[in-house]
């Protein structure tokens, strides 16, 4: 007796997982060989959450909190309007950071040492404000009108909450360093609770 | 849609029709040279393409290449004993492989298109140089073929 449709169909449609991720991973190596990813992309646990890093042919261009339900093809699809679509899964290019970031969570790292791409930080103020950070030092903290005067526009304090909140790279570029006058943590990408934990992090490192 | 999604979405599909049209070695392949070609072209791919149909054109030029290359060096044909990257095929699906690999070519693309890539048969017919309604009978005749060729099947 001949066999069914469903029969031969099933056989022929059997996909085999580990050999589709094989494929996949020397895609992405391939890709990086060949130039064509215009964003690589790793995630990583924390103790802040799940954090995705990209990083472009120039540098880390992003961290992004990818906690949350679909958190991270949101951020992918963020990525690729910004950036370009040529973006695939792909170690390669984020070792250094995912290296760092575990250090710097072990209480065993204070600086980064890694190439930014700030393409995604649009606006001199922006940039101006997310330069000024670095200065502030781990373990320390600043308000939002310290950093307004600091980068010489006293008045742009709510300016200056903007430009942290739309940091697209924190931890890497300390935001959650700048805190309110009255010493309570703010507002944070990766929730209050984040930055609380991560001042508390510095402090006790 | 980033790439990866992309890939996520349509890499099965993509390796169905590859193990249809090829060995396994050069299926995977012919896989990754369709995706890493794929990836090159993305960002000038009109934003309501068909991706499917898209990445099944594209697979199909590299099965033929493929085929060509093995033609001239009919070593590089041989199907080796262990794949470097996936375990060998059960025995009965690596048979049926070999079955759909040996249909006429016109089956062969059809099966692989409309029922393993879930293609209508317009796309088919637009991706062969066919018509919807011959691609629609090669389907049938080729799925006729491997019904009685199944293990276990007989005519």
């Amino acid at each position: 007796m001949a066999a069914t449709d469903e029969q031969v169909l099933s056989a022929l449609r059997s996909d085999d997982a580990a050999e589709l991720l094989a494929l996949r991973l020397r895609l992405a190596e391939s890709a990086e060989r060949a130039g064509t990813l215009d964003v690589a992309y790793v995630t990583m646990e924390s103790p802040v959450g799940l954090l995705l890093l990209a990083a472009t042919g120039r540098g880390i261009a992003r961290v992004a909190f990818a906690g949350d339900d679909g958190g991270v093809d949101a951020v992918l699809t963020a990525l690729a309007a910004r950036l370009g679509p040529r973006i695939l899964r792909s170690a390669a290019r984020l070792d250094d950071a995912t290296v760092q970031l575990s250090e710097y969570f072990a209480g065993a790292r204070r600086e980064f040492d890694l190439p930014l791409d700030l393409t995604l930080a649009v606006g001199a103020f922006r940039r101006d404000v997310l330069g000024a950070l670095p200065s502030i030092a781990y373990g320390a903290t600043a308000s939002y009108a310290e950093v307004a005067r600091s980068t010489g526009r006293p008045l742009a304090v709510r300016a200056v909450g903007t430009a942290c909140a739309l940091n697209p790279l924190p931890l890497l570029i300390p935001c959650h360093r700048v805190v309110r006058s009255d010493g309570t943590p703010g507002s944070y990408a990766g929730g209050p609770e984040a930055k609380r934990r991560l001042l508390d992090l510095e402090s006790a490192a | 849609m980033p790439f990866e999604a992309v890939v996520q979405l349509h890499g099965p599909a993509i390796l169905r029709v590859c193990l249809a049209l090829l060995p396994r070695q050069d299926a995977e392949d012919a896989w990754s040279e369709t995706f890493l070609s794929a990836l090159g072209a993305y960002p000038d791919l009109p934003i309501d393409a068909n991706v499917q149909a898209w990445l099944v054109t594209i697979a199909k030029h590299k099965a033929i290449d493929r085929h060509r290359t093995a033609a001239r060096a009919p070593e590089l044909a041989a199907d080796p004993p262990d794949s470097a990257v996936a375990p060998a095929d059960p025995l009965e699906h690596a048979d049926l492989r070999a079955a759909v690999r040996s249909l006429p070519a016109a089956q062969r693309e059809a099966v692989a298109f409309h029922y393993l890539a879930d293609l209508p048969y317009a796309d088919v017919a637009a991706i062969t140089g066919s018509t919807e309604a011959a691609s629609r009978r090669a389907a049938a005749d080729g799925m006729r073929t491997l019904r009685r060729r199944f293990p276990g099947g007989s005519d």
